[in-house]
């Protein structure tokens, strides 16, 4: 099943389950989403449970969350990620506080959805890595699945979640990567990373798309170079698994740490500030990271987009040389 | 990925040169140096060049240190490259499980050790950098990293080695250190050993370039110290390249060359008022401050055209008249004097002698002089007034025939005619080579300058 479908699967199979659960956004009713995420939901549920939203980001979190205050469980769908800077004030200051803030007299079970990422020739406005800007916030929890059937087990998790979750999806994961999901009904936990492979000369941690791209390179360099990749899925960006991490780090002392969002202050510094503090005596070279320059956005041009993302023989390139130090 | 060591060698700098002197290294041994990337400063001639790297790969060693002068040709440091053809070891970072079973890697270990220890191997500048995992793995389970076989970049010793270290039980019988790991030693060991520096030549070009020249170690600036006289009253400062130089030449051109001096004075009263009519606007369209020197020169200048044999060399059987004039200008830095070279300084106008004069100014207190900024240069100038001097007694730029000073311009009275008035005033201190030229010559000449100097007016024109 493609990423996609897994997406739209777990957001109809919920809707089935729980009349509680709606989704809102730009252009997710009539249209079915601008990438068909929501497509056949309207007819199925009707206009009131796959709501068209005005042009308005910050309308459509704040609205989701005093639906979730109120005890509905909404899927807010922001058109792009990049487009959800101007709902982060409802986001960081009142969806991620709500609990804290009425000592649990309150909750916000709400689910934001956002695809992110590049390599869709969309430039700087359709193609940022927010995740970092949420990232260091306590009280949302952030997933950003790099398969099928996590999308799908993630989102589902997410919706029955009694808090906020934000929801990253690789838009160009959508229709390229396919893989097996099982039926009925699953959940994949948050909070809970997955070894992707197991091996002895390095650990590489990503999450979302390029996970795939250190997954083939594992493979070639296990063919070529006879070096064998611990590769592992952080699944879940907030609350970081650090027991995984941990585990992962300690079983090889060479850590390499993937993401498409820029390299200074991404989730890449918390991963490697948690395995530096933690496990000095494991370590048997630096912690390195690959990830996007630190550049203002992503460009539009195709060869400076192809230099700004990451691909296999860039991962490939960092993790034989960490595996060779 | 094979590996091969390449020399880096001293280059033919310029054509006349023999050999240069290492200023200082901008790269270490470890450190990963890109093609043409700048890996050490070198001195020839009183100028300071960068040393572009000839290859790309990881520096193993430098062969000679600051202060050595070496020949051109002559290797000056090793780079580990990969050539990308290869047989390569590739079975070496994940062959740590394989070392308990196959002998080849596994004696590596003692032979490794014993030349790790005794001095750093440049085929291996990693081996000594022992990670955390390493240090703890080696701690807990006593095991002497010496005799561990490095399988890591520069010969590192990775968390792998270590365990299949412990796994081959070599740690139980430490207490046989000098060679701890059983079983077929000896025979494999040289060839698995010598494998990567081995097509080039080995260690052995290290230490030739020493024997070829054997007067040359005196070079070094090291300063030696003699012990025990008056503790902490006096110390010491070593005497760099550049300072060596400057010593050498000018004591050559002391030894040498018979000097004389004269001075005189200038009324450069017209040149002040004409200097002060044009400043702000020379400023604003030149970007660039008028100074008195590029009038000196330009009168310099026109000087040696009267009288060319100011613009020589003494060559012991004859003179040699250099055709082209060539000022050297005298330029001060915190810790040094050089000598920078405006060329065909007859060619150009006050203007232009503005710009070169500004250009090699900020090229020499920015250190990017380059070899061709100092060389061919025929006679020279030295500006002595920026520090106040009103007379000095300046050394020859060797081999030059004579050097005139700039010094300060004061204010002062002066009879003229029957009247006393108030001049700015400026002396011209001349020393000159007293083989090639006599008091007569040098008279003329600095008349001409003189009068060059003192013609300047309000009309004249700076382009």
């Amino acid at each position: 099943m493609e990423y996609i479908d897994a997406i739209r699967l777990a957001m109809k199979e919920e809707m089935e389950r729980d009349p509680d659960v709606f989704v809102l956004g730009e252009d997710v009713g009539l249209k079915g989403g601008v990438f068909t995420t929501t497509k056949g939901l309207q007819p199925l549920f009707g206009e009131l449970r796959v709501l068209d939203t005005p042009l308005s980001e910050s309308a459509i979190a704040g609205v989701a969350i005093g639906a979730a205050m109120a005890g509905l469980k909404p899927i807010a769908e922001m058109q792009y990620s990049d487009f959800m800077f101007p709902a982060a004030n409802q986001i960081i200051s009142e969806a991620a506080k709500i609990r804290y803030r009425s000592n649990n007299d309150w909750n916000c079970p709400l689910v934001i959805r956002a695809p992110i990422g590049g390599g869709i020739f969309g430039g700087l406005y359709h193609s940022q890595c927010p995740e970092s800007v949420f990232f260091g916030t306590p009280g949302l929890k952030i997933v950003a699945p790099s398969t099928a059937r996590d999308a799908k087990g993630l989102l589902t998790a997410a919706i029955r979640d009694p808090d906020p979750v934000l929801f990253f999806e690789h838009k160009k994961a959508y229709r390229l990567i396919r893989d097996e999901v099982p039926e009925g009904d699953y959940i994949v936990p948050i909070g809970r990373s997955a070894v992707r492979r197991e091996g002895t000369d390095l650990t590489v941690i990503g999450y979302s798309l390029p996970l795939h791209f250190a997954l083939q390179a594992a493979e070639e360099l296990a063919r070529e170079e006879g070096v064998e990749a611990h590769v592992v899925d952080l699944r879940t960006l907030q609350p970081l698994d650090r027991e995984g991490v941990l585990e992962a780090a300690a079983r090889t002392g060479k850590v390499l740490i993937l993401h498409e969002d820029n390299k200074t202050g991404g989730v890449g510094a918390e991963v490697a500030a948690l395995i530096a503090e933690e496990l000095l005596y494991d370590l048997d070279a630096p912690i390195r990271r690959l990830c996007g320059p630190d550049v203002p956005a992503m460009a539009i041009n195709p060869p400076a987009e192809k230099r700004f993302l990451l691909n296999k023989d860039k991962v490939k390139a960092a993790m034989l040389e960490l595996a060779r130090y | 990925m094979a590996k091969r060591i390449a020399e880096i060698v001293m280059p033919q700098l310029a054509e006349s040169l023999v050999s240069a002197t290492i200023d200082r290294w901008l790269k270490e041994p470890g450190e990963t140096v890109d093609l043409y990337e700048p890996i050490c400063e070198v001195i020839t001639d009183k100028v300071n060049a960068e040393l572009p790297s000839t290859v790309h790969g990881v520096l193993v060693k430098i062969l000679a240190g600051p202060g050595e002068t070496v020949d051109v040709g002559a290797p000056i440091c090793l780079v580990e490259t990969e050539a990308s053809a290869g047989a390569e070891p590739a079975a070496g970072p994940a062959g740590g499980e394989e070392a308990v079973s196959v002998p080849a890697p596994a004696p590596q270990p003692p032979e490794r050790a014993a030349a790790a220890t005794d001095a750093p191997d440049p085929a291996a500048p990693m081996r000594g950098r022992y990670s955390p995992a390493v240090q703890r793995l080696a701690a807990e389970h006593r095991v002497d990293l010496r005799g561990v076989a490095g399988t890591g970049w520069g010969g590192r010793i990775t968390r792998q080695d270590v365990l299949a270290h412990i796994a081959a039980g070599a740690a139980a019988s430490a207490s046989a250190s000098p060679a701890p790991s059983g079983g077929a030693s000896g025979a494999a060991v040289p060839a698995a050993q010598a494998q990567p520096p081995a097509p080039e030549r080995p260690p052995a070009p290290t230490p030739q370039p020493a024997p070829v020249r054997p007067a040359e170690p005196a070079h070094l600036p090291a300063v030696e110290v003699e012990g025990q006289v008056a503790p902490g009253r006096e110390y010491f400062i070593d005497v760099t390249p550049i300072r060596k130089t400057i010593a050498s030449r000018m004591r050559q051109s002391v030894n040498e060359i018979p000097h004389a001096w004269t001075v005189i004075e200038v009324d450069l009263t017209n040149l002040t008022q004409l200097r002060n009519k044009w400043k702000e606007e020379f400023r604003k369209q030149e970007g660039i401050n008028l100074t008195y020197m590029p009038f000196v020169l330009k009168a310099v200048v026109s000087a040696i055209k009267d009288y060319p044999i100011m613009n020589s060399v003494w060559a012991g059987d004859r003179i040699i008249v250099k055709r082209d004039i060539n000022l050297s200008l005298a330029v001060g830095t915190d810790h040094s004097v050089l000598t920078p070279v405006i060329r065909n300084a007859d060619q150009k106008n006050i203007a232009g002698l503005a710009r070169e004069i500004h250009e090699l100014a900020r090229k020499t207190r920015e250190g990017k002089l380059k070899l061709s900024d100092m060389q061919d240069g025929t006679f020279t100038v030295n500006n002595t007034g920026t520090f106040g001097s009103i007379m000095s007694y300046p050394i020859i730029n060797y081999p030059q025939a004579a050097i005139m000073t700039f010094e300060a311009v004061v204010r002062r009275p002066v009879v003229i005619g029957d009247m006393i008035g108030i001049r700015s005033m400026v002396n011209l201190c001349l020393s000159f080579d007293h083989r090639i030229l006599d008091g007569v010559i040098c008279g003329q000449f600095h008349q001409r300058v003189k009068e060059c100097l003192e013609s300047y007016t309000l009309d004249t024109s700076l382009y």
